[in-house]
């Protein structure tokens, strides 16, 4: 009997690895002694949208980053369609926190958005026309084609960000990682990425991103996942956004907020 | 004398070490630009140091065997060695130690080449050594160069341009955003690595010329100052070889007519001056310009609040605003507004009413972009657009003038 359920575990284990577009298992990563991240397991739904949600220094950026192979982890595997994430990078995207780049790099917008095709051209392939029409569409997506030979540091953050996306776009990946991609930015650049973010998902693409605005999650997104150094739960939102998580993933602090919708938004 | 020089007419030999030269200052204006943009401009320093214990210990170990001890190839070998040496350390100490890069730039760097200056000593009291000509290592020197040894710097100098053409993609992807170059499948270790031992490969062929501890100007001063002369990456890169090769090239020029001149200070005086006359006068970023430009900014600023203030009836109290006004024949010197002036008040009032309601339309994102305060929304909108806006403020079409 035992043997049986077993096996069963094992064969819906693999199931869910091969369905999912960005599996993680058992992942740490530490800095020095402290974990970060500690064993977290994650199962990402296809074609769906999933916000990664905790408290400052839970480990949020860190878990996408060590997935990617930006950051070195202790242990732990990832999987995209159930192979290893290292052999599948051209299917995923993805967009950094902007508080990395050098602002004042002397690059256009259009350089940028070319950077996405890094991938298809390689080392010497010539960017062609139909190279730069692509990068076009893709800032016309973000509503930034206007913008496209202004150097990145005269930007707007919100416009910068934009630019970050299309650049992701540029990739036309299955899986969109992004790392807190309403840090900082307008209302209006907001919507404007939301929009193309659901349009990703309408198209059959995976969405995750990094997010802290918790009174947006039920707005814009399907999936939460609830993160806080050890993963407090995944999930639908409705079942999983719960007080009870929230408590448990910022130490109670935000049910307050959580009871008047109206002093989270203000 | 000196014409003849930078033409090439000062025979065969002058002429080879001028061309190597030109080619070596392409290349580490090249080079360096790609370290100016990583941000590690001061590695180079430490690389270039980090070669005099090698230099030293390889004429040791020539003359030992019995061979000349001013065998350049041997040379520059050995310095290479002992410069891999202490960009390792560098490395190693900054991702190992809690040292931070700059500090670990500054042990690496003293200590090599302290321990140079020791092995030299040692070599100038050596019994066999045959050793006149090291010290135009620490300086540069041109002075009875082979026709082998410029060939081997020019044939360097080609390689390393190759080199930085091949992997120009990755490194500079490293170099803007390193997060999503490693995301992109771009290995940043190796990328560094590839960077860091073209700098090792332009300083090692350029240690005859300019010399280690000037070296670092040739690979920092073109970048510098080819940034202010554009604002695509691509373009500084190339300016930044033109601006490096004709400093060498100016150099080793003059150097060929005044032997005894080091060419290294040559070199690097003259990029200096380069990098001057661009940071005074380059039409993109110099000074000289944005000097004008905002001076021009600002006059346009008073004169369009001196005329919004006029256009408002209120009294103007800033005197420069008031000398603008006068000058331009827009008021009187007791702030009345003269006709003409009356006419310029009410449109740029309906400007500023237009631009209000353009930049509170995401629909004009672009056109609002550009709005600085003076330009006219004429200059940015159609026709169209803003009879369309005029419609919406609700205002008379035309202002009567």
């Amino acid at each position: 009997m035992l043997q049986i359920a077993n096996e069963d575990i094992v064969r819906a284990e693999a199931q869910n690895l091969r369905e999912s577009p960005f599996a993680i298992r058992g992942l740490t990563v530490s800095y020095d002694q402290k974990p970060a991240v500690f064993s977290v397991d994650v199962t990402i739904e296809p074609g769906k949208m999933t916000a990664i949600v905790g408290p400052n220094g839970a480990g949020k950026s860190t878990l996408l980053k060590s997935a990617l192979g930006i950051i070195k982890p202790l242990s732990g595997q990832v999987t995209l369609y159930g192979r290893p994430v290292a052999d599948e990078m051209d299917r995923i995207a993805y967009v950094p926190q902007r508080a990395s780049v050098d602002w004042d790099f002397p690059v256009r917008v259009i350089d940028v958005v070319l950077m996405g095709l890094f991938r298809k051209t390689g080392l010497l392939g010539r960017l062609t026309g139909a190279d730069r029409k692509h990068a076009m569409s893709c800032l016309e997506r973000v509503g930034m084609t206007d913008f496209a030979s202004r150097q990145i540091g005269q930007l707007s953050g919100g416009q910068q960000q934009r630019v970050f996306l299309a650049r992701a776009l540029a990739q036309n990946a299955d899986l969109y990682l992004l790392d807190e991609p309403f840090a900082g930015v307008d209302a209006a650049t907001e919507k404007a990425i939301i929009g193309v973010l659901k349009s990703l998902r309408s198209e059959g693409r995976t969405v995750v991103a990094v997010h802290h605005d918790l009174s947006t999650v039920p707005d814009y997104f399907d999936n939460v996942l609830l993160l806080n150094v050890r993963k407090i739960a995944e999930g639908p939102v409705a079942t999983t956004f719960t007080d009870e998580n929230l408590g448990a993933a910022y130490g109670g602090r935000l049910t307050m907020a959580r009871i008047d919708p109206a002093a989270v938004a203000g | 004398m000196f014409l003849e020089a930078l033409f090439f007419q000062l025979g065969y030999n002058a002429t080879l070490v001028t061309f190597g030269a030109t080619l070596l200052g392409i290349a580490a204006g090249v080079t360096g630009s790609f370290l100016f943009f990583r941000k590690r401009a001061l590695v180079s320093d430490a690389i270039s140091h980090a070669t005099l214990p090698g230099v030293a210990l390889a004429f040791i170990v020539m003359v030992a065997f019995g061979f000349d001890g001013r065998n350049l190839p041997g040379l520059l070998i050995g310095s290479a060695i002992s410069a891999a040496l202490g960009l390792f350390a560098v490395q190693w100490l900054t991702s190992r130690t809690r040292l931070t890069e700059d500090a670990a730039i500054g042990a690496v760097l003293s200590v090599f080449f302290g321990f140079g200056i020791v092995l030299l000593t040692v070599v100038q009291t050596m019994s066999s050594g045959r050793q006149a000509g090291l010290e135009g290592f620490l300086l540069g020197s041109t002075a009875g160069m082979l026709y082998a040894d410029a060939i081997l710097i020019a044939g360097g100098g080609a390689l390393a341009l190759i080199l930085v053409g091949v992997f120009r993609r990755p490194m500079m992807m490293a170099s803007f955003d390193p997060e999503f170059a490693r995301a992109s499948g771009i290995n940043l270790d190796r990328t560094d690595l590839i960077m860091m031992s073209l700098v090792m490969g332009v300083t090692v062929i350029g240690l005859k010329i300019v010399g280690l501890i000037l070296i670092v100007a040739l690979l920092i001063i073109p970048p510098v100052a080819a940034r202010f002369w554009s604002d695509r990456a691509d373009r500084v890169v190339l300016i930044a070889g033109a601006l490096g090769g004709l400093s060498a090239w100016i150099g080793a020029s003059a150097s060929a007519v005044a032997p005894n001149l080091p060419t290294g200070p040559i070199i690097v005086l003259t990029a200096f001056g380069i990098f001057t006359a661009s940071m005074l006068f380059a039409p993109a970023r110099g000074l000289l310009i944005s000097a004008i430009n905002h001076r021009t900014f600002q006059r346009g600023v008073h004169i369009r609040q001196g005329l919004v203030s006029l256009a408002q009836g209120q009294p103007i109290y800033e005197p420069m605003t008031i000398r603008l006004l006068r000058a331009e024949g827009l008021a009187r010197a007791d702030g009345v507004p003269t006709p003409d002036g009356v006419a310029r008040a009410s449109r740029v009032l309906r400007d500023e009413k237009r631009w209000e309601t353009a930049r509170a339309d995401p629909a004009l994102e672009m056109a609002a972009a550009r709005y600085d305060g003076l330009t006219q929304i004429e200059d940015v909108l159609t026709k169209d657009q803003i009879d369309e806006l005029d419609a919406r403020i609700g205002g008379p079409r035309e202002v009567t003038q």
